[in-house]
């Protein structure tokens, strides 16, 4: 591990393209100025129906018509998992989703595009849909895809350690049943891509919201049948993704097909109404969670089915399953873990991957689960996690690696700070502490394509100017990847930030990334920066030493300033050095990579690829809230969290992404849902769908724990991801504290309390009559 | 792109307005269509990209301008009724090499992550700060209650504000 002296890292940097942000400067891919055509979407009315015509002649012969495509325009599907692209961009034969396109317009301007949309003719023959997972399994349910029996995308079965023995050994076995909402990313900028496309020479540029153009970059090529020489996809800013983006989604490549129609250039932008049968959130979870537990709060076994309405496509679901029973893993000693998952298809938009993707639900029912047991064992929360902590290093059953454990400073601290001791139990009506733990994986071990290329890498550009250029396909999504790269090749070089500019994301100049999901991009592009900025160091120091006449190992560089170290010569400056280094043979280009070893790339089981990473990182978050019997309403007062990070690379960044996290977590604990009737969204607005806004977000206080991980960059771990799934069972483990009731239904609604709490007083009542009745 | 609507299709609108106003110091004329919204007018025919569209209509408060220096949702204003107001957008704020007291305590505390929320957020808490100098906590989430932001929590958001209050402007 590199260790951090020259003050870059653990900086509270402000992010280095913040001005941009603040000022309205910042170019998003609505804001590219282009002149280009309109395009637009037609998207199916219907949840489930056979294609038999798509009649496009009168749009077609509407004047300011440029292009009109469909799905006979594309016989190519696409998909992020090489082993599960189902989806074509526009939908051939079928359709299995309200909202999903079917056909597409390029127009001289807005108001023509749509008035040839409401031109295109479609005739079908509707059938059966389902939009819970229990028709879709049911037997003699018709098939949304005929090669998945059962409706199923996958299903998991794992069994690690002996479970039935573990059971067997407990003094307290308790099942229980959770159900999570489908809640989706809501990130503020809404889709849109920007096309070009040069008939002259068959090449196309496309500007998108993408977190991860590289994949997006590949099923062009596929769809189009383009070499992928052919193409160029730049990620201009991106105003936020948390997993909406990490796939290549059907508008992206439908502005490609557009634009070759076209011949020309198009702009779509899709509205939020479109942006929301997109989709590709987090699914609906049902949970059967079963644990058993020894009088002193140790585990001794664990067994969880999840079943998943995954949507009408794959998407990402089989890694979504996977990670669903994956990460019970690593974040306590649990001798015997069984997991059983099931995703399944539905005419619902098609679900993927969302912040936390897939531990966040899994762990929700975890966490309740083990307060319901530690209150019914007159055992405190803390001690109960405390309980079952882990001994690092170690490797859990299904072969995640742990090196750097600093869950239980994060309990010491978070206990301490919330003031639990002295408050727990000592509150007033209606008001409760909660708590709970969650981790999360720092980059996923095993790449999606096994192609043997490093997992990252990074260039750095040296020229007569004297500035540096970090060339990156890292996608800086708002998360602020940029700014860390910056900081870490800073730090290496010793070389000043001003001196320093990252160009990213754009294929023609970057080199290939794999994109921003799964917390990957500090942990591997970090690391790859790192080895890149050793390199043009040691060209510099080379450079130095030899004007100094002195050994490289001799040669000290400070601010910019190399010298002979312990010497009283005032040394040279880094235009001096960086010139001699120059007249070596001109411009600098050093190139920097990382791949994740084997033994970090998951165990040898089915699907032991995900969850797999190098480092995982850990929280534990103490919540207050304040529950109003008479409406139902809950306010969280405050959150006290603390994330183990490894080395906070940027401290400020760090607090920004926890308190993101914790936040979103809140969202979808306390009101975020989708809703459907017959299929149709309900929710398709920022209105219908309830993202918390300033009024009712809480304090909420971060508290960095730095447990440095031997194979991070300085020691660092992921901050992006890990705190959320925490907030979810901390919320429902106070709202039990301060009202006596055990949720076991996400988001927890006033409807919800009001109906939990009408259903305990009934209860009492009848139980008081009976036991009245039997005096 | 909607200007150049009318040359081609006239007879899709039926009435159009010449509309003067100020924006952001310049003052200017255009003929806009009577149903032109003020985001359009702001992002196409004054090619301000700044204001941001987050939703279909009132929703997010992403494209929060001032109109006479009071907060106005831009997508859900007509540009016709903007004639000889004062219309500032992001772009209007600060100078060029000095950022406004509220830009530098956004970008300084990471009030700003993503950015696409920012210009709205920081509009509306000008809006704020010019008619109450001092706000109380409870204020700034008051006068902020329309702008929704994804990626903060709003924590660094408030504490944005304060900063900047703190400043003389």
């Amino acid at each position: 591990m590199t260790a951090p002296r020259q003050g870059a890292v653990g900086q509270r940097l402000p992010l280095i393209d913040g001005i941009e942000k603040v000022t309205g400067r910042a170019a998003y891919t609505a804001d590219l100025p282009a002149s280009a055509l309109v395009g637009r979407i037609l998207r199916s009315p219907y949840a489930h129906a056979g294609l038999l015509e798509i009649d496009t002649a009168a749009a077609r012969a509407l004047p300011g018509v440029v292009a009109v495509i469909t799905g006979a325009d594309c016989d190519k599907t696409y998909g992020v998992l090489p082993i599960a692209m189902n989806e074509y961009p526009l939908a051939r034969d079928r359709v299995r989703y309200r909202g999903e396109p079917v056909a597409a317009v390029a127009a001289v301007d807005e108001e023509t595009a749509e008035r040839a949309l409401a031109l295109i003719r479609l005739k079908v023959r509707e059938l059966p849909a389902y939009f819970t997972t229990e028709t879709a399994r049911a037997p003699g349910a018709a098939l949304l895809h005929d090669n998945a029996a059962g409706n199923l995308v996958r299903e998991v079965h794992d069994e690690f350690g002996d479970v039935a023995a573990g059971f067997a050994a407990a003094d307290l076995v308790r099942e229980a049943r959770y159900r999570c909402a489908e809640v989706v990313h809501g990130q503020m900028e809404p889709h849109a891509a920007l096309a070009d496309y040069d008939a002259e020479r068959q090449r196309l540029t496309l500007h998108s919201v993408t977190q991860v153009p590289y994949y997006l970059h590949l099923m062009l090529s596929r769809c189009l049948e383009l070499d992928e020489s052919q193409i160029r996809v730049v990620k201009p800013f991106v105003g936020g993704g948390f997993g909406a983006r990490v796939e290549p989604l059907n508008f992206e490549i439908v502005a490609a097909l557009l634009a070759r129609a076209a011949r020309g250039t198009v702009r779509l932008i899709l509205s939020r109404e479109e942006t929301f049968l997109t989709h590709r959130g987090r699914p609906e979870a049902e949970i059967r969670l079963k644990l058993g537990m020894t009088r002193t709060g140790r585990l001794t076994a664990a067994a969880a089915e999840v079943v998943q309405r995954g949507g009408a496509y794959s998407g990402y679901g089989i890694i979504t399953i996977l990670y669903a029973g994956s990460l019970l893993h690593g974040l306590y000693d649990i001798p015997a873990i069984k997991y059983d998952g099931w995703r399944v298809y539905t005419n619902t938009p098609p679900c993927g991957a969302m912040r936390g993707h897939g531990s966040v639900d899994a762990r929700h029912a975890f966490e309740c689960l083990l307060d319901t047991m530690a209150a019914e064992l007159g055992l405190d929360p803390f001690a109960v996690r405390r309980a079952n902590l882990l001994v690092t290093p170690m490797q859990t059953a299904n072969g995640i690696i742990v090196n750097s454990y600093g869950l239980p400073e994060c309990l010491d601290r978070v206990q301490k700070a919330s003031g639990w001791r002295q408050r727990k139990g000592r509150m007033p009506p209606g008001r409760g502490l909660g708590m709970a733990c969650s981790h999360y994986v720092s980059g996923a071990g095993k790449p999606i394509h096994r192609t043997g290329e490093p997992h990252a890498v990074v260039e750095l550009r040296l020229d007569f100017d004297g500035g540096i250029t970090i060339l990156t396909g890292a996608a800086d999504i708002g998360q602020g990847s940029s700014t860390i790269l910056a900081q870490a090749v800073s730090e290496v070089t010793g070389v000043g930030l001003g001196r320093l500019r990252v160009i990213a994301t754009d294929s023609a100049v970057t080199p290939k990334d794999n994109g921003s999901y799964s917390s990957r991009v500090t942990f591997m592009v970090g690391n790859a920066a790192i080895d890149a900025a050793e390199q043009l160091r040691d060209i510099l120091i080379g450079a130095a030493a030899r004007k100094l006449d002195a050994r490289p190992d001799q040669i000290e560089c400070v601010a910019e300033r190399f010298r002979v170290s312990g010497g009283q010569d005032p040394g040279l400056s880094f235009r001096e050095v960086a010139g001699a280094a120059l007249a070596q043979g001109g411009s600098i280009t050093v190139k920097g990579t990382f791949t994740v070893p084997v033994e970090y790339q998951g165990g040898k089981h089915r699907g032991g690829a995900v969850g797999s990473t190098m480092a995982l990182s850990y929280a534990a978050q103490v919540v207050e809230v304040e529950v109003d019997s008479d409406t139902g309403m809950v306010r969280i007062v405050k959150v006290w969290v603390a994330h183990d990070c490894g080395r906070a690379i940027n401290p400020l960044s760090v607090e920004g992404q926890v308190q993101g996290s914790v936040w979103m977590g809140m969202g979808q604990a306390l009101c975020e849902e989708t809703r459907y009737e017959d299929g149709l969204p309900l929710h398709a607005s920022l209105l219908g769908y309830a993202i918390p806004t300033i009024v009712e977000s809480p304090p909420i206080e971060v508290h960095i724990v730095e447990c440095l991980d031997p194979n991070g960059p300085f020691g660092a771990k992921e901050a992006s991801e890990g705190s959320l799934a925490g907030f979810l069972p901390a919320m429902t483990n106070a709202i039990a504290q301060a009202i006596g009731l055990r949720m076991t239904e996400l988001p927890i609604t006033p409807d919800r309390i009001l109906e939990a709490l009408a259903k305990k007083q009934r209860e009492s009542r009848i139980a008081a009559a009976a036991q009245g009745a039997a005096q | 792109m909607l200007v150049f609507d009318i040359l081609r299709f006239p007879e899709s609108h039926a009435m159009s307005t010449i509309l003067s106003l100020t924006i952001n110091g310049w003052k200017r004329t255009d003929l806009v269509p009577d149903n032109l919204l003020l985001i359009d007018y702001i992002r196409e025919l004054a090619g301000l990209a700044g204001t941001k569209r987050g939703c279909d209509g009132g929703e997010c408060g992403a494209c929060t301008v001032l109109v006479d220096g009071e907060p106005r949702a831009a997508c859900l204003t007509l540009a016709a009724r903007c004639g000889s107001r004062h219309v500032e957008t992001i772009e209007g704020v600060g100078s060029p090499g000095r950022l406004s007291r509220l830009q530098r305590a956004f970008h300084e505390k990471l009030g700003t992550q993503c950015g696409f929320c920012t210009p709205g957020m920081i509009m509306a808490a000008e809006a704020l700060l010019r008619r109450n100098p001092k706000p109380d906590e409870a204020a700034i989430r008051a006068a902020l209650s329309g702008n929704l932001c994804r990626c903060t929590g709003y924590v660094k958001i408030i504490e944005s504000v304060q900063a900047a209050m703190a400043e003389t402007p």
